[in-house]
C-alpha cells in the first residue's frame, strides 16, 4: 500500500481592529480600493512599521490552544521578494524566531481513529495587496495590505483527506471560538496550501519530492485536489517514473491537478532580522493569555465524553458548534429532575436537522416529554393518517373547499378518534390544512 | 556680522522675538544669499516658493509634505511626498520652515557628496573640495549661511565628517532618540536624523525639538532629550577624556593629527583628564559595517520596483547599484551565517568595546576624519578609499553611540572637527564638553569667503 504523506499551511487573517504595523482599519470586505491606507502601508519611503500587540496576542493565543511553546524570544524578519502587491518589496514574517513552535492536535481520521498532528510553528505576519484584472488590466488594491496574518505550519503527518478536512473544520471552529478570526474561507480570512506526496510500499522515512499545492481558494477543492493528487502519483510512481518537486494548482472544470510552476525555481527570500521593529518578548505574558483562552471544541469533546457518557462519536458532533453543545448541557441541567438523560437529549439533538431543532432547552425538554407521553406529533404519520381521513369523508371536504371552514374541526376529530386522542390536534389541523389547499 | 544669516539659531530666535527683524525679513536676506551664491556651493536640490517662520535646511532624504523628496536620487524625481517626516512636523511646531531640501549622495550613500544624481555639492571653504558626505548640502548650507542650522542624517558619519570638512557644528544623536518616521531609509537599525548648526547650543535646542518617541518608530521610545542631566556645566574639572590609540594610529594625517591634540590640549587646560583607552576591534568596523549596512540598503531599496514611483531601476546610481548587489550577496543563503551573521557578532564586540572603554572615561575624542576635505573627484574610482574616510565615525554607529563633531582648527586652510562621543542616551555630556570647548575657542567664528 502506497502511504500518503500530506502536510498543512493554513494562514488566517486576524480580525483586529487595526491593522498589523500601522493604525489602518481591517474590515476591507467591499470598500473602495485603496481608501484603507496611509504611508506605512503602501510602503512609501520614510514610513515605518509599528507593531500591533493585539494581534501578537491574538497569535500567541492560536498558539497557546494548539499546544505550542512560546518562544523567549522571537524577531520579525524580513522576506525578501518581488511581487508587484507587495509595496516595500519584502514581507514582514517570521521565520528563524517565531512566536511558538511545537504543538499537536489529535486529529480524527478516515477511520475515525484520533491521530497526533504536529504543529511546526504559529508565527506572526502580514498579508500583501491584492490584483485586480479588469479587462486587460492590473490594478493594485493595498487595502489588504498590512491586514495581521497568522500562519500554522503541520508537520507532514496527514495520511488521508478526511482528516485534512477535520482538521480544517477544527481549526477554523478553533479560530472563531477565540474570537481571533471569522476564519470564512470564502472570504479569503482562511487560506490553505497543501504539501503531498505518496511513500511506496516498505518504504522508509519521506519521499525525496512533494508536490505543493496552491492558489486554491475553496476547502472543497482543496479536498478535491488533494484526493486527485494522491492518486496521480501512485500512478506515476507505479509506471516507474519519478516525481520532482513542483508547485500545482486546481482546475475545477476539468477536475484535475496541473503543473503552475515545474521545479520549485530557487526561491531565496534572504530573511534576516526585521532592523525596524524590537524584539517581541510574549514569555512573561503566557498565563495571563491562557486564561484568556476558552474551552475549545476539542477540549469540549473530551469532557462530555467524562461528564456525560456520551459516545465519542456522539460528543464529537455536539462539540462541534458551541451553540449546540451549550443547548446541550442546558438541557441536561433541566431534564435531570424529570428523569431525562443525557443519551436521550443527545439522541434528539443529533437526529433531527438544524431548521428543526428546539430552540432551547425548555423546547427540548418538553418534545422529549411529549414523545414519551405517547402524544403523536410525528408529521410523517399524521400526514398518513390525515390523508385517510380526507378520502374516507369526501362531503365534508367538499364543504370545506366551498367555503365552510369551519368543517375542519370535524376532520380533526376523526384523526383524533383514529389515534385514541393521542393525535397533537393543532399540528393535525396544521396539516389538514395544507392538505386540503393543494 | 550683523547680516542676519549670520546669526546662530538662539540669536535669531532672539531677533525674532524682541521684533528686531520679521519672519518675511529673514527669509528674504537668505533667500538673496542662496541666490547670489549657491550656484557656485550647490547645496540645494531644491528651493520652495512658500517661505515662513526660521529657515532651515533639509537634507532631501527627510520627507516633506508637498515638496518634492528624492533622496538624491533620479529614480524619485518629482516624487512629492502626501505627509511628513516626524522631525519636520516637530520643527514646524517651534516656528521653523524649509528654505530648501538640500543635495546629498544618492540615498545618503557616500562620504564626499558626488554620488548625488543632482551634481556634487561643493566645499565653502574651497570650491575644489568635497564638502563630505553624505549630509552634503546640509553642512555646506550651514557653513555658507544659506540657513540658521539644517538637519542631516548620520548611517556611518554621513552628519559628523561633512560638519567637520566643513567647519561647522555635526550631531549624531544616539540610535533611538530621534524619530526616523520620514527619513527615507538606508540602514533602519543605523540611520538617525540629527542637527547641523552654527554652535552647540544650537545643535542642544534642536534636539529637544526633534527628540523624543512619537509612536510611529518602534525603535525610538520615551527619549526625549531632557537638558541638565550632566554633572559638567561650567569647567572640564573631572572629565575624563578617552583616547582611542586606534584612532591615532596609521592612516590619520599628521596635519590633521596635530590639530586634534592641541584640541586635546585645550581640554586638558579646562581641566580634563586624558586617558589612554583602546578600542580593539576598531579594525573589522568598516568590513563589519558593509556587510550589515549593504543587507539592509539591498531590503529597504527593494520598493523602488518601477511600479509605483515611476523609474525603473536602471535609474538608480553606480554607489547605490553596487551596495545592493553587496547586500544581496550577503544575505543570500549559503553566505548568509558566513557574512552577515559574522558581521552582527562583530557588531557586538565593538558595542562591548565601548562598554568597557567608558569604564575608564566620561566621553571618548578623537578625529572626525582622517584627512581634512579632498578634492572632487580624487576618490571618487575608487570606492575602497572612499569607505576608508569613515573608520572614525563608524564605530560610534555600529554602537548607536551620540557623537558631536566641533570645529578645533585648520590644515591647508580647511576646517577640522574635533569629535566626541558620549555614552548611549548621554548627548548632555558630549553637548556640555563640547560647548565649554566652544566658548573657549574661537575656531566656531572663522566664515568662509564665498
Ligand atoms: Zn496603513
Amino acid at each position: 500500500m502506497y502511504k500518503p504523506i500530506i502536510g498543512l499551511e493554513v494562514h488566517v487573517e486576524l480580525k483586529t481592529k487595526q491593522k498589523m504595523f500601522c493604525g489602518c482599519p481591517t474590515d476591507n470586505f467591499g470598500k473602495e480600493p485603496n481608501t484603507l491606507t496611509c504611508p506605512t502601508c503602501l510602503g512609501l519611503p520614510g514610513a515605518l512599521p509599528f507593531t500591533n500587540q493585539e494581534a501578537i496576542k491574538m497569535c500567541a493565543k492560536i498558539g497557546l490552544a494548539l499546544n505550542c511553546q512560546l518562544a523567549e524570544k522571537s524577531l520579525f524578519e524580513r522576506k525578501n521578494y518581488f511581487y508587484p502587491d507587495l509595496p516595500k518589496g519584502y514581507q514582514i514574517s517570521q521565520y528563524r524566531w517565531p512566536l511558538c513552535t511545537n504543538g499537536f492536535l489529535m486529529v480524527a481520521d478516515k477511520t475515525d481513529e484520533k491521530r497526533k498532528i504536529r504543529i511546526n510553528r504559529v508565527h506572526q505576519e502580514e498579508d500583501t495587496g491584492k490584483l485586480l484584472h479588469p479587462g486587460d488590466q492590473t490594478l493594485i488594491d493595498y487595502n489588504r495590505s498590512g491586514v495581521p496574518l497568522v500562519e500554522v505550519v503541520t508537520e507532514p503527518d496527514f495520511t488521508d483527506t478526511e482528516q485534512v478536512k477535520n482538521y480544517a473544520k477544527l481549526l477554523a471552529q478553533i479560530f472563531r471560538e477565540l474570537e481571533v478570526s471569522n476564519a470564512e474561507m470564502e472570504k479569503g480570512d482562511m487560506r490553505l496550501e497543501a504539501n503531498v506526496s505518496v511513500s511506496p510500499p516498505g518504504s522508509e522515512g519521506l519521499p525525496n519530492y512533494r508536490v505543493e499545492l496552491k492558489n486554491i481558494n475553496s476547502f472543497t477543492f482543496m479536498a478535491s485536489a488533494i484526493t486527485y493528487e494522491i492518486e496521480r502519483q501512485i500512478k506515476v510512481l507505479e509506471s516507474g517514473e519519478k516525481i520532482t518537486q513542483h508547485t500545482r494548482g486546481w482546475d475545477e472544470v476539468k477536475k484535475e491537478t496541473f503543473v503552475q510552476r515545474e521545479k520549485e525555481e530557487a526561491n531565496d527570500y534572504r530573511y534576516f532580522p526585521e532592523p525596524d521593529l524590537p524584539e517581541l518578548r510574549i514569555k512573561n505574558l503566557e498565563s495571563r493569555i491562557k486564561q484568556e483562552i476558552p474551552e475549545l471544541p476539542n477540549m469540549r469533546e473530551e469532557r462530555l465524553v467524562q461528564d456525560y457518557g456520551l459516545p465519542s462519536s456522539s460528543s464529537a458532533t455536539l462539540s462541534a458548534s458551541k451553540e449546540l453543545a451549550i443547548l446541550f448541557e442546558d438541557s441536561v441541567l433541566l431534564g435531570k429532575s424529570k428523569g431525562i438523560t443525557p443519551l436521550e437529549i443527545s439522541n434528539l439533538l443529533l437526529n433531527v436537522s438544524v431548521k428543526n431543532r428546539p430552540k432551547d432547552s425548555l423546547a427540548t425538554i418538553s418534545t422529549i416529554e411529549q414523545s414519551k407521553s405517547g402524544i403523536i406529533d410525528d408529521n410523517n404519520q399524521l400526514e398518513v393518517l390525515a390523508g385517510e381521513v380526507i378520502t374516507e369523508n369526501r362531503r365534508l371536504v367538499e364543504s370545506y373547499k366551498s367555503g365552510k371552514v369551519t368543517v375542519i374541526m370535524a376532520l380533526v376529530g376523526m384523526v383524533m378518534r383514529k389515534t385514541a386522542g393521542k393525535a397533537d390536534p393543532l399540528k393535525t389541523k396544521t396539516i389538514l390544512e395544507k392538505l386540503l389547499q393543494s | 556680522m550683523n547680516e542676519p544669516v549670520f546669526w546662530s539659531l538662539k540669536e535669531t530666535i532672539k531677533a525674532l522675538a524682541d521684533k528686531k527683524i520679521s519672519s518675511d525679513e529673514l527669509n528674504l536676506s537668505y533667500k538673496d544669499r542662496i541666490k547670489k551664491l549657491d550656484s557656485k556651493v550647490n547645496a540645494f536640490r531644491y528651493l520652495p516658493e512658500n517661505l515662513d517662520g526660521i529657515p532651515a535646511a533639509i537634507k532631501d532624504v527627510i520627507i516633506t509634505k508637498g515638496i518634492e523628496t528624492t533622496a538624491g536620487s533620479k529614480i524619485l524625481e518629482g516624487f512629492i511626498p502626501p505627509y511628513n517626516a516626524t522631525v519636520i512636523s516637530r520643527l514646524k511646531a517651534e516656528g521653523v520652515g524649509v528654505i530648501g531640501k538640500t543635495n546629498c549622495d544618492e540615498f545618503a550613500m557616500g562620504s564626499s557628496g558626488e554620488n548625488s544624481a543632482y551634481g556634487s555639492t561643493k566645499n565653502p571653504w574651497d570650491l575644489t573640495k568635497v564638502p563630505g558626505g553624505s549630509s552634503s548640502g546640509s553642512a555646506a548650507a550651514v557653513a555658507a549661511d544659506f540657513a540658521t542650522f539644517a538637519l542631516g542624517t548620520d548611517t556611518g558619519g554621513s552628519i559628523r565628517q561633512p560638519a567637520s570638512l566643513c567647519g561647522v557644528v555635526g550631531l549624531k544623536p544616539s540610535y533611538g532618540r530621534v524619530s526616523r518616521y520620514g527619513s527615507i531609509a538606508m540602514a533602519s537599525s543605523l540611520d538617525q536624523i540629527g542637527p547641523i548648526t552654527k554652535s552647540v547650543a544650537d545643535a542642544r535646542l534642536v534636539l529637544e525639538w526633534i527628540s523624543g518617541s512619537d509612536g510611529l518608530d518602534s525603535n525610538c521610545v520615551s527619549s526625549k532629550f531632557k537638558v541638565e542631566s550632566s554633572k559638567f556645566k561650567d569647567n572640564l574639572k573631572g572629565v575624563k577624556v578617552g583616547l582611542p590609540k586606534e584612532y591615532f594610529a596609521e592612516g590619520l594625517n599628521p596635519e590633521v593629527e596635530k590639530v586634534i591634540k592641541e584640541a586635546i590640549k585645550k581640554l586638558t587646560d579646562l581641566g580634563a583628564q586624558a586617558v589612554e583607552i583602546s578600542l580593539p576591534h576598531t579594525q573589522y568596523a568598516i568590513a563589519a559595517y558593509y556587510i550589515l549596512m549593504a543587507s539592509e540598503v539591498s531590503s529597504n531599496l527593494a520598493r523602488y520596483d518601477g511600479i509605483r514611483f515611476g523609474k525603473t531601476r536602471d535609474y538608480f546610481g553606480p554607489e547605490v547599484k553596487r551596495r545592493i548587489m553587496l547586500g544581496t550577496f550577503a544575505l543570500s543563503s549559503g553566505y548568509y551565517d558566513d557574512y552577515f551573521v559574522k558581521a552582527a557578532q562583530v557588531r557586538s564586540l565593538i558595542k562591548q568595546d565601548f562598554d568597557n572603554a567608558f569604564e575608564k572615561c566620561d566621553v571618548i575624542v578623537g578625529p572626525v576624519s582622517p584627512t581634512v576635505a579632498w578634492n572632487l573627484g580624487e576618490k571618487i574610482d575608487d570606492p575602497l578609499k572612499m569607505y576608508l574616510s569613515d573608520a572614525y565615525t563608524i564605530p560610534a554607529s555600529l554602537a548607536g553611540l551620540p557623537g558631536l563633531s566641533v570645529p578645533c582648527g585648520f590644515s591647508e586652510g580647511l576646517p577640522v572637527g574635533l569629535q566626541i562621543l558620549g555614552k548611549y542616551m548621554d548627548e548632555e555630556t558630549i553637548l556640555n564638553i563640547g560647548e565649554i570647548y566652544e566658548q573657549n575657542t574661537d575656531w566656531h567664528k572663522e566664515k568662509p569667503k564665498l
